[in-house]
């Protein structure tokens, strides 16, 4: 790394150019180059981050101006019952999530990690569900979970006739359910990345010293897939935070029944955009930042996502 | 079943040297090898159903719908809710879509890749810098800025325009987008670079006749996934569009279902039909699709 940056140095000698005209231009083109990417990202990304906080001490309905409000909104929030369900529901959502969808991914990736036929097709039909957006799949199950014309309606499944998106109790479960059933594919794409990394070498000691299939899984399998996992739950337990579209489209825009589904995000756009509180929506954006950053700032630390070698170093 | 076990036994044996210890385990691993295929197996029905019946569903009239048990091939199969839906608005919605999603992706890649090549050339503090904040902004949930988003677009006079969804997907898109360029940038030999110091090319002369054509593969890979989170991309157009011909096709499916009401298979050939570029995308692409899903996230 250091290396080529340094390059232009020894080959400058035979150049007439004097070595500090072309620092400085290659500074300004990099700079030239860093610009557009760093200002759309700070325009629309880091800018909202900071704008959120502020737009939390204000008073705004969303179309007239914006007053200063100093804590209200807070005191508002944080007194407020249905900030700490919503809390309670995202964390809910987020470990129940974690809970189904890890065994099965990684089951299903150790699945289809061997290279074959049968494999590949497999791995075709899972991987529809990603093609489809959060949309589709939210009106998809929705006209399927409906206990009267749904799938409740087929000899033998009348046990799923019931009301699993009405009824308080089931919906968060269905939601979770749902959620599973869009996401565990990727997931499981992920272990079989991992998966396919791992050094047959290890297997074939392994082998040698009679390791069982059991021994194997455990000692090499799961303790090589660590990163993968560590990568996968992150994804997850971030990714969680962010159900929006899917809980939006199946509860029809409520969050519903009643507050059964009402996570953060869908708290926050009720508040924003359907109550017209936008003060109050952007208190409650500030907590899933602060519950976003939080998480990832565990996980990057245990991921090493900031080293800056290459992953193919020491290969 | 027995096919899938022979294919089991395959497991680690994808060179050639270790397909002799494979095959001697093939007998050895009873408990994995149910276990997975269970699990195998019931995703794949779990999977499949619900798409079948999405398309089922949508092959039939109204009154079959109420009739028909719902996993039955459709007792008369029509193309009428297809009709239904194409004579309605549905061309505007996916020409919106189309638009939105080719511009995003467009400046998404030409500017996250030479913000990556800044990253991977530079060693400064600066450049380090700038690629923590690309990894912090994978962590910022884009529900949380929501609000200033809609703010901004406004106040920039492009509120319910297409550039106004343009914009803040690109910029979300960059994260995951210089993730993947900079990690494959990396693994650009170093005398590619040296040589062409030598010669006297500066950065541009670089980034056009060495970076950009070999990391095209990367660039192919990142515009698929980025193309694909556009398509189904649902919050941005919610907010920061109303009217009914700004509308893209994720949130045109929520005026279908209040347009349509209880015609479920009607709704559900619009859902069909929103999902058939991505399927297209999926058959010419699928390699590409499947490594930029992991792509950067798996090691």
């Amino acid at each position: 790394m250091t290396a080529v940056a340094r390059t232009p140095c020894p080959a400058a000698p035979h150049r007439a150019r004097p070595d500090t005209t072309r620092a400085g231009r290659r500074g300004l083109s990099g700079l030239l180059m860093a610009a557009p990417a760093l200002l759309l990202f700070g325009l629309f990304a880091l800018i909202p981050l900071g704008g959120v906080v502020v737009l939390s001490l204000t008073s705004w309905d969303g179309l007239g101006s914006i007053s200063w409000a100093g804590l209200s909104n807070w005191s508002g929030v944080l007194t407020d019952g249905t900030t700490w369900q919503a809390l309670w529901l995202t964390a809910k959502v987020m470990v129940v999530s974690w809970l189904v969808q890890t065994p099965l991914a990684l089951a299903l990736g150790l699945f289809q990690a061997p290279r074959g036929r049968t494999r590949a097709f497999f791995a075709v039909l899972w991987f529809l569900p990603l093609l489809l957006s959060a949309v589709a799949i939210g009106l998809t199950w929705q006209a399927l979970l409906d206990p009267s014309f749904g799938i409740g309606s087929t000899p033998g499944l009348h046990w799923l006739a019931r009301p699993l998106l009405g009824s308080p109790d089931l919906a968060l479960y269905t939601v979770i359910f749902v959620i599973a059933w869009q996401f565990v594919p990727f997931h499981a794409l992920l272990y079989q990345a991992g998966i396919r990394q791992i050094p047959v070498s290890l297997y074939e000691a392994a082998a040698i010293d009679g390791a069982g299939v059991m021994t194997r899984l455990l000692r090499i399998t799961l303790p090589q897939l660590k990163y993968t996992l560590v990568t996968s739950s992150t994804l997850m337990l971030v990714g969680s935070l962010t159900y929006f579209d899917l809980i939006f489209v199946l509860s029809g825009g409520t969050g519903g029944p009643g507050t059964a589904t009402r996570v953060l995000p869908l708290a926050m756009y009720i508040t924003g955009f359907q109550a017209h509180d936008m003060g109050r929506a952007s208190a409650l954006a500030t907590l899933l930042v602060l519950f976003g950053l939080g998480l990832s700032m565990i996980t990057t630390r245990l991921s090493g996502f900031t080293r800056m070698d290459s992953q193919q170093e020491g290969m | 079943m027995s096919t899938t076990s022979t294919a089991r036994g395959r497991h680690q044996a994808t060179r050639p040297p270790v397909q002799a210890a494979a095959r001697s385990r093939r007998g050895g691993k009873p408990l994995r090898r149910t276990l997975s295929g269970v699990a195998a197996l019931g995703w794949t029905a779990l999977a499949v159903v619900p798409v079948y019946w999405l398309v089922v569903t949508s092959l039939r009239t109204r009154t079959d719908f109420t009739t028909d048990s719902p996993l039955a091939l459709p007792s008369s199969p029509t193309l009428e809710n297809y009709k239904t839906v194409l004579n309605g608005e549905f061309t505007t919605y996916l020409i919106n879509s189309v638009l939105v999603t080719v511009v995003t992706v467009a400046v998404t890649l030409v500017v996250a890749l030479m913000a990556a090549f800044t990253v991977v050339r530079y060693s400064n503090p600066w450049s380090r810098l700038s690629f923590r904040l690309y990894l912090l902004g994978l962590a910022i949930p884009l529900q949380a800025v929501i609000i200033p988003v809609y703010l901004l677009i406004i106040r920039l006079q492009m509120y319910d325009s297409l550039p106004a969804i343009v914009l803040p997907s690109a910029a979300f898109a960059l994260p995951v987008t210089v993730m993947i360029l900079v990690s494959f940038l990396r693994d650009i030999p170093r005398s590619l670079f040296e040589a062409m110091v030598v010669d006297g090319a500066g950065d541009w002369r670089m980034l056009f006749s060495l970076v950009a054509p070999m990391a095209r593969p990367a660039l192919v890979t990142v515009a698929v996934y980025d193309g694909l989170q556009v398509w189904n991309g649902f919050l941005f157009p919610l907010i920061l569009t109303q009217s009914g011909d700004k509308a893209v096709l994720p949130l045109a499916l929520t005026l279908y279902r209040g347009q349509f009401g209880i015609d479920v298979p009607a709704t559900m050939a619009a859902v069909v039909l929103s999902t058939l570029p991505m399927l297209v995308v999926f058959v010419l692409a699928r390699r590409q699709l499947v490594a930029g899903l992991t792509a950067g996230f798996s090691k």
